[in-house]
């Protein structure tokens, strides 16, 4: 990969040769020596077993976690230079289980990053009313209620929502759909496929489930034990030799009733 | 005539003295908690983003909790300013001791929230005084709540002992009562009491359930 420094626009995240290390454990190497581009409008899919560091890759790219050594570039900018809340708003994030706030309503989640950005009331109304919509959510029926009184599929739109709602330029997504029974899990990667699709958002996300992967990433990049192993469009990933990539394939295969 | 009447008699016989010995202790107990509150509540909150003060804080507050109040009472007579005899002393021994459970409760509160609903927030970009006052603050209050609610009835308790140090409120009834082997006037501070802390608990208690969010 030859990373090109000048050539920002299109890269719009960046790892320059990341390694991450946990302070208080010793010389444990959570991330090693990642250098990876995310270029605008791709569906950058992190495959890996769990404890491959995809999590810490994305928090990485938001400021949660800060590279040890390498730098994280977003939008040009290296993420220690960036103002953290500055560069976090301009991110959507949404995670496992949704972390939907349990005492707002659906719209004053939706409406989270808005009314931090200090939006007018009319504005943030029609927006969180757009997004509703856009997740396939009736906000009449929806607007005022709790998160508790949802399924977790709804939850998970709600959540993708509240990302959408200042309109990112970048969304992270950390197995935002594995906590959903297989049905409802379906469903939405369908939706949210088609969604990615018309947003030309750029998008990170994070999932362990090959299928998953094939099905949203325009580009997949393997993880194993903290370092990049493989990168490939959907289409070639199967046919890679690495045997990271033979032990997800199989796990595809393992299906009882299904040919070996 | 049975003992039953004998109680019932001394009470309609004294219900003005009792009446304003009842107020005399909702008195003590009221500014105390107020004062315990506004101590720990800002406390719990200041401490859950600093662990060695956090260790220290709670760590002093349980010793105080330890300490038999009849003693603390009388450790804290020779003490100038805060000292002496009277309502002022018992008001500074009760706030110690409502301290922990409010001061515990607030921390616990506030720390024991939905990790993923703490990612959220951080990765949305909230500012840590944003994430403070607008989920976790907000999340905490039924767990703070049930603190005071503990408190308060602790307090109710102790502050019967707050008489020995010449307080006032129901305690007086009881000392009366205990030296002269009177069971008419211990019941007469006992019983108010009592219905003083389980009226304290019922209320406090529907406002917990108003505040809870699950």
């Amino acid at each position: 990969m030859n990373a090109k420094t000048e050539d920002f626009p299109r890269n719009l995240i960046e790892f320059r040769d990341v390694s991450f290390h946990i302070n208080d454990i010793l010389e444990r190497l959570v991330i090693s020596k990642v250098s990876l581009i995310v270029p605008q409008g791709e569906t950058l899919v992190l495959l890996g077993r769990s404890g491959s560091g995809k999590t810490t890759l994305l928090r990485l790219i938001n400021g949660m976690l800060l590279p040890s050594e390498g730098q994280v570039l977003v939008q040009g900018h290296a993420t220690t230079a960036w103002d953290p809340i500055r560069l976090r708003r301009g991110i959507g994030y949404v995670i496992q289980e949704a972390g939907l706030f349990p005492h707002f309503t659906v719209s004053e989640n939706v409406a989270l990053v808005p009314t931090l950005e200090k939006w007018d009331r009319g504005r943030t109304a029609a927006r969180v009313a757009e997004l509703l919509t856009l997740v396939g959510l009736d906000p009449t029926e929806f607007a005022d209620r709790r998160p508790r009184e949802l399924s977790g599929g709804q939850r998970q739109r709600v959540g993708v929502a509240r990302a959408l709602a200042a309109d990112p330029p970048i969304l992270l997504m950390d197995e935002p759909f594995g906590a959903l029974d297989p049905v409802t899990r379906a469903e939405l990667q369908r939706e949210f496929s088609a969604l990615a699709r018309r947003l030309h958002k750029t998008i990170v996300f994070v999932t362990h489930d090959l299928r998953e992967a094939l099905l949203l990433a325009s580009r997949i990049a393997l993880l194993e034990a903290g370092r990049v192993v493989a990168t490939a469009s959907p289409q070639e990933f199967l046919r890679l030799e690495h045997p990271e990539v033979r032990a997800f394939a199989a796990s595809l295969e393992a299906v009882p009733g299904a040919t070996p | 005539m049975s003992p039953d009447q004998s109680n019932w008699s001394f009470f309609a016989e004294h219900r003005a003295e009792i009446l304003s010995a009842t107020l005399d202790h909702m008195t003590l107990v009221v500014i105390a908690m107020v004062i315990a509150i506004l101590i720990g509540v800002p406390l719990g909150m200041f401490i859950v983003q600093r662990p060695t003060l956090r260790a220290i804080a709670l760590a002093v507050a349980s010793i105080f909790q330890t300490v038999p109040s009849l003693a603390l009472f009388g450790f804290l007579i020779p003490i100038p300013f805060i000292g002496g005899i009277g309502k002022r002393t018992a008001i500074v021994a009760l706030v110690i001791y409502a301290l922990l459970p409010i001061l515990r409760n607030t921390y616990v509160g506030l720390t024991g929230i939905d990790p993923a609903v703490l990612e959220a927030a951080e990765a949305m970009g909230m500012t840590n005084t944003q994430i403070l006052f607008r989920v976790r603050l907000p999340l905490a209050l039924a767990v703070i709540l049930a603190g005071i609610r503990t408190a308060t009835i602790i307090t109710i308790g102790v502050a019967t002992i707050a008489a020995a140090i010449g307080a006032g409120g129901l305690g007086t009834f009881i000392f009366r009562g205990v030296a002269l082997v009177s069971d008419s006037l211990i019941l007469a501070g006992a019983i108010p009491a009592a219905l003083l802390a389980l009226l304290a608990d019922f209320l406090l208690g529907l406002v917990e359930r108003k505040l809870k969010v699950t």
